[in-house]
């Protein structure tokens, strides 16, 4: 760490925060009109036309204000204004985001373990629970994967050896190459930096293609959807977040991959590169949990 | 400040402090703010001004209670007011003012010149206004007769909220996302500040009492406020998307919402109790001259009450027929949390012991917060056994225990905090008159408000109904009275703070305010400068 400054850095006052929370407003009474419009119903007195404006509307707002947002800080960070110590202001708190994105995960896994260790086991039957198997459902087996559900809908699991596998194969690999990358990037070697995070970010689009690739499988072909029982539910809702993240970690290098072009991140100053690899090896470690948990095991 | 551009001072970047003095002209000072004090001072205010709104909806509450049968309001209605009146409460009026007072203060105490990222900390602010819009919204509306608002109580239980949900919820829900990232983001915020600002020679075990709780609170925020949105994401699609998160036709289980909320509720509670320990620690040495009895286990003790407040979250549903391992686990777990709180309460009252005191009006609440606090947590200890849980269970027992800790506790903390750091933030010194009229007025009325809850929960009567059995009615009437009058004395505070910002009223206060009053906040010139330090200051 870097020596205790002497004095301290204040950045200027900037309007992109406020206007962020705005759109994230129009975002959130755009989604929520939208919403009720597909379900036939509207606490909001029209057709559900007005969230088909406000919700794309708020989205533009949001990647516009990113946009200007980073710019700034890319244009401080260029200008030599932050100082270490704000450089270390910046990693912690990437780390403790990192954090509460890991307890965002531990819900929907929290909701898994529950219901495969607990409650499709007591809706069988199991423990003192007797009478509520014979009371509510008789016919209902409890198994995992839950492929018939109490009330009867049926789908298929998702085998684990085939897409599954390779998508682990390819996220494992996106993070070795990103790890050489950083390293590259460390000793100042330019051309291996490029080379390495575009070989990173062609392995996680090719994990982005196929998980698309699974879905409709699994729409299509296997009656695996999002209401088809609860593991349809935790199936989606887990890969489907995970998906996000690697959609959100591979926009990140994207941009790390051009600003290398632009001659930005250098051996002493590439929190934003730093942030971004620490993301992905985040969303790495999720994929290999979602891997045993989902589909293996 | 945003036409001092980038480019303009890039060249020179050690002199451009000096065009940083003051602050920005007008509406953008605060819609652009970056400043810890001006954002601070705006999560004061929003804070007190959802205090009034969700007061409104309890005097709503309590006019319909005051005689048996109906007067004013249809059951339903009823149910949105007890549902909007807590979770206005809880994430509107407690939360946003303990932000308030951490902007405020964690800077000054540490010795820093802001937060350590002032940006985020505009956008966490601004988040809230707009996401309560978002619910203020339904309010409005269920005024007006034109819809429902959320009317599930502020737990929002499944199917409660997600089949039998009024089209509201989903509003809801996004609005509990927006609150969601404005209080991680804050709570980054103050984990980085306390980590990576302190000035010079300030060790962790010499900060100030009330950074160390917030810190802990901080922790707690980014451990919970995810998995609240984790909740909140199931029952949208439980709702929209066909999952059966919640529904057990499809596998699901309802009682699965208790367990992911109730991870995420207990914590908060915490959240909402922590800062204000870490309040009356700072301004009961100052009152009582001495310096806080057992610093060091004051912070072990907050350390032991959060990591408790993860394994004890099914202390709220012991009735819901979790088996008896599970019952037996919660209840010892959340008696254990007993023995730390007890350690907290005996060094208050040890740094009081032989003390110097004088009775200001922030030492007033403080006292007042001991003994009414430890009140709240008796009748907690009683609601923590299994089998006389299964009595009180949703009884206003319960609601006078988690009232006597919101509101005789945590608000009581951050009134009493106000009075304490306003001639710091102002410059003057608030009315003592008005001040103890305040203190005593809020005293009497509160414990005729809550603590009659206890009998009538004793003796059965159910908590979030808008009518009730004959016998109950000689406490309801009295308990509306409290309420009225508990009501009515806040807007005394209203017009001490008034008194103080707006009309400029009140003795010049010197830098240390308070004669016993140590820390390096009470070092600065009192109002403080605009950027606290712009040096760091160095701590012996």
């Amino acid at each position: 760490m870097a020596q205790k400054p002497t004095q301290y850095y204040v950045p200027d006052q900037s309007p992109w925060p406020v206007i962020t929370a705005l759109s994230l407003f129009i975002v959130a009474y755009g989604a929520a009109s939208f919403i009720q419009q597909n379900s036939g119903s509207g606490l909001v007195a029209n057709d559900g036309s007005s969230g088909k404006i406000l919700l794309p509307l708020g989205l533009l707002g949001i990647l516009a204000m990113m946009f200007f947002w980073f710019r700034d800080t890319i244009k401080e960070s260029l200008a030599h204004k932050n100082s270490s110590q704000l450089d270390v202001s910046y990693r912690m708190g990437m780390m403790w985001f990192i954090f509460s994105e890991v307890m965002f995960f531990g819900a929907f896994f929290g909701a898994l373990f529950y219901v495969r260790l607990l409650a499709i086991p007591w809706l069988g039957g199991a423990g003192e629970e007797a009478m509520t198997h014979e009371l509510l459902w008789p016919n209902f087996q409890a198994m995992w994967p839950l492929t018939v559900t109490p009330d009867g809908s049926t789908t298929e699991a998702m085998p684990a050896w085939g897409l599954p596998f390779l998508n682990t194969v390819l996220l494992v690999s996106s993070s070795v190459t990103l790890t050489i990358a950083h390293h590259a990037l460390l000793a100042g070697n330019r051309a291996k930096l490029q080379i390495n995070l575009f070989i990173t970010l062609l392995l996680g689009f090719a994990f982005l293609f196929f998980q698309v690739e699974e879905y409709m499988h699994a729409y299509q072909e296997m009656g695996l959807t999002l209401d088809a029982g609860i593991y349809g539910s935790t199936f989606f809702m887990l890969t489907g977040f995970h998906g996000m993240h690697v959609t959100i970690g591979a926009t990140m290098l994207t941009i790390m991959f051009i600003r290398t072009l632009k001659g930005h991140l250098t051996p002493d100053n590439h929190f934003a590169f730093e942030a971004a690899a620490w993301y992905w090896h985040f969303v790495d470690v999720v994929w290999l949990f979602l891997f045993i948990c989902v589909y293996w095991l | 400040m945003s036409e001092h551009t980038l480019d303009h001072h890039a060249h020179d970047h050690h002199d451009d402090h000096e065009h940083h003095h003051g602050p920005a002209k007008g509406i953008k000072r605060w819609l652009f703010a970056t400043n810890h004090k001006d954002i601070g001072a705006m999560y004061l205010w929003f804070s007190f001004t959802m205090f009034m709104l969700g007061g409104f909806m309890a005097m709503i509450i309590r006019a319909e209670l005051m005689y048996p049968g109906l007067q004013l309001v249809d059951p339903n209605f009823f149910n949105q007011m007890t549902t909007t009146h807590g979770l206005i409460m809880v994430f509107g009026a407690v939360m946003p003012g303990f932000v308030g007072l951490a902007n405020y203060m964690v800077p000054m105490m540490l010795g820093a010149p802001d937060m350590a990222l002032p940006r985020l900390n505009n956008w966490s602010f601004w988040l809230l206004p707009f996401a309560f819009s978002l619910l203020i919204i339904a309010i409005i509306k269920a005024f007006l007769g034109i819809a429902d608002a959320p009317n599930f109580g502020w737990t929002f239980y499944a199917p409660l909220s997600t089949k039998y949900g009024p089209e509201s919820t989903d509003f809801f829900i996004f609005s509990v996302h927006m609150m969601g990232i404005s209080s991680i983001m804050g709570a980054v915020n103050v984990i980085v500040t306390i980590f990576n600002l302190r000035a010079p020679g300030m060790t962790l075990m010499k900060m100030p009492l009330f950074v160390w709780t917030w810190l802990i609170t901080a922790f707690l925020l980014i451990a919970v406020m995810p998995v609240l949105a984790g909740a909140v994401t199931m029952m949208l699609t439980d709702r929209h998307f066909g999952t059966s998160f919640f529904d057990a036709a499809g596998g699901g289980d309802p009682v699965l919402f208790q367990h992911v909320f109730w991870f995420f509720g207990h914590p908060e509670v915490y959240i909402m109790i922590l800062p204000a320990f870490g309040v009356v620690s700072a301004i009961i040495p100052t009152f009582a001259r001495k310096p806080l009895f057992g610093y060091a286990s004051m912070v072990y003790a907050t350390a032991s009450i959060a990591f408790l407040s993860f394994v004890v979250w099914a202390h709220h549903m012991f009735t819901v027929g979790l088996p008896l391992a599970g019952n037996l686990f919660y209840m010892y777990m959340t008696m254990l949390i007993a023995v730390p709180t007890g350690v907290k309460v005996f060094n208050w009252v040890a740094t009081m012991w032989r003390g110097s005191m004088t009775f200001e009006v922030p030492m007033l609440f403080a006292i007042a917060f001991v003994i009414l606090f430890t009140i709240g947590g008796f009748s907690g200890l009683m609601l923590a056994i299994t089998p006389v849980d299964q009595q009180y269970h949703d009884t206003y027992f319960v609601v006078a225990h988690f009232h006597y800790v919101l509101v005789t506790g945590a608000v009581f903390s951050i009134i009493a905090g106000v009075y304490y750091w306003l001639p710091k933030w102002t410059g003057r010194m608030y009315s003592e008159f008005w001040g103890k009229i305040h203190f005593w007025s809020s005293l009497l009325s509160v414990n005729l408000l809550f603590f009659p809850m206890h009998f009538v929960g004793l003796a059965g009567m159910p908590r979030r109904y808008s009518d009730y059995a004959l016998q109950f009615a000689d406490f309801n009437w009295w308990i509306s009275i409290g309420g009225f009058w508990f009501g009515l004395s806040q807007l005394i505070l209203l017009k001490i703070l008034i008194d103080v910002c707006f009309r400029k009223k009140g003795a010049q206060a010197t830098s240390e305010v308070w004669e016993g009053a140590e820390g390096l906040e009470w070092t600065l010139p009192s109002p403080a400068p605009y950027h606290s330090f712009t040096t760091p200051p160095l701590v012996k």
